[in-house]
């Protein structure tokens, strides 16, 4: 069979910052604006049904397993804010410099390890706090 | 003729009103939402009755309601411009597009409902 140039794939490329970073972007928001908000409606349509409903959906939150889960929420919204804000930026005409969008672009991941850390930091000590009575 | 071009707010209709409603909604919710965050880490340890007295709060109320719209709003936006952006398929395109907005006006709908219910008793 004669061999013909096929069209490239994204495989093919090799993963850049800023690229990862901008499908992050789409599938942290994807993630945040399903299961997220799912998960949203649910927890204030148990607070609304009464006591034992309430408790019912913060065991399943509390449970350890889903401890990951709410990990890589906390990750996506602080992602998502914080990118989405460098966004805000763009479309103001700011920082399209390839210099200036590698150093917001790590500045985006340095929040929100920073602030990911900071919430769960101080959601341990309140559960500490409550351990110790 | 339409008020809104007479205001001069014909930029917030269209394909470019749909840009401009993902960044306004945007806007938003940056403050809504990291107040919610803060709040939500705040109330770990709290039992039934005080998040309901929290949430009970007129200023409470008005800015979960808030949060609510704009997020959902936001969130419908979004996830549109991925569907248009991947979804080739007509029919498959129109069936996931008119999911997207039953589920996002019925998920809207719940969560102020919800915070009515929690905040005038109705339950």
């Amino acid at each position: 069979m004669e061999s013909k140039p096929l069209s490239p794939h994204l495989q093919i490329y090799r993963p850049q910052l800023t690229s990862v970073l901008s499908i992050s972007h789409r599938a942290s928001g994807i993630f945040l604006g399903t299961a997220g908000l799912l998960a949203l409606v649910v927890w204030l349509g148990s607070i609304a049904l009464g006591p034992s409903q309430y408790e019912m959906t913060m065991s399943f939150l509390r449970h350890p397993l889903m401890l990951p889960v709410l990990l890589l929420w906390t990750g996506a919204f602080y992602y998502h804010l914080s990118n989405g804000i460098r966004h805000l930026f763009w479309d103001m005409g700011v920082g399209f410099e390839l210099s200036t969008a590698y150093r917001s672009g790590y500045a985006v991941i340095g929040s929100t390890v920073a602030l990911t850390s900071a919430t769960w930091i101080y959601a341990f000590f309140e559960v500490i706090v409550e351990v110790m009575g | 003729m339409k008020i809104i071009n007479f205001l001069g707010l014909s930029f917030l209709k269209g394909a470019l009103g749909h840009w401009w409603h993902q960044r306004l909604t945007a806007i938003c919710i940056i403050p809504l939402s990291l107040w919610f965050m803060a709040s939500l880490v705040g109330h770990l340890r709290s039992d039934h009755e005080t998040v309901v007295t929290w949430i009970s709060s007129p200023f409470v109320t008005m800015l979960m309601v808030l949060l609510i719209c704009g997020i959902f709003y936001h969130a419908k936006l979004g996830v549109q411009v991925v569907i248009e952006d991947y979804i080739h398929t007509r029919g498959f395109k129109l069936v996931l597009l008119t999911a997207l907005n039953t589920g996002a006006l019925a998920g809207a709908l719940a969560g102020v409902l919800s915070i009515f219910s929690i905040t005038f008793g109705i339950l």
